[in-house]
């Protein structure tokens, strides 16, 4: 049934995107590869890798710890890209977000769109991640020698959230 | 019929707890949930102070303080999200 709906919309079907949330690392190589295989209308794939960063500029070892919401995770980051595909022409995407403990220069977030052409890729990219920093339940904590804490949301990652509302794009 | 409050991150340790179910009174809207748990003083009135920046989400969507609540809803409150 769902394969001849697709058949009469007449090309231009949407496939459903990947998103995971996991405690393993992912191979950017081997997801970028699973996003365009067999599918000859994708003429470029932007790509953001997240990276935990030595907040403590090596003062000492620190770890970061993600917790998040799982009933909601999944429903927010469907949502956000819903929402980049209604602005850009997306022809599919993978997000995946790591959970668990992480050390700096590890891998934490990956999204990739595939579009027809590179600016609707850059843009959606771009929108999906503002939107995950700012919409989607994740908490980092970060362990040093001297303590946890948990870290404070970036009053400038929602101003690069709101830019995409008012219209500057 | 009750609600089921979930609490997260920093909010989840101040509070020492993970969640909790709520039934009477029942809490009609956000708005009258969070000053439910105000009314309890102590960390409670501290945590979720009007000064404090916290979130609410209702069934996993983002709500406001005006979002009517019913039994069996799932409310989540959570500092701002940090994630990325």
């Amino acid at each position: 049934m769902i394969g001849n709906l697709q058949m009469l919309s007449g090309g231009n079907v949407n496939v459903m995107p990947t998103i995971r949330v996991q405690a393993e690392d992912f191979d950017v190589g081997a997801e970028m590869t699973a996003l365009r295989a067999g599918n000859s209308k994708i003429g470029g794939i932007a790509a953001f890798v997240g990276l935990v960063r030595d907040v403590n500029n090596g003062a000492g070892v620190s770890t970061l710890t993600l917790e998040h919401y799982p009933a909601m995770t999944q429903k927010a980051l469907v949502e956000i890209v819903d929402q980049a595909r209604t602005r850009w022409e997306v022809i599919d995407a993978t997000v995946i977000h790591r959970i668990g403990r992480l050390s700096p220069t590890d891998q934490i977030v990956l999204v990739l769109v595939a579009s027809g052409h590179r600016g609707d890729a850059f843009q959606a990219c771009e929108y999906i991640m503002d939107f995950l920093k700012t919409r989607a339940p994740f908490w980092k904590k970060e362990s040093t020698v001297d303590g946890d804490l948990w870290v404070g949301a970036r009053e400038s990652d929602d101003a690069a959230a709101s830019r995409w509302q008012s219209g500057q794009n | 019929m009750m609600l089921n409050v979930l609490y997260f991150a920093s909010l989840r340790e101040a509070f020492g707890k993970p969640s909790e179910h709520i039934s009477s009174p029942l809490p009609a809207s956000v708005e009258a949930l969070i000053l439910l748990l105000r009314a309890r003083g102590g960390i409670w009135s501290e945590a979720l102070g009007s000064d404090k920046r916290w979130r609410v989400a209702v069934n996993q969507e983002m709500a406001s303080m005006d979002t009517a609540l019913n039994a069996g809803d799932e409310v989540a409150i959570f500092p701002p999200v940090t994630g990325g």
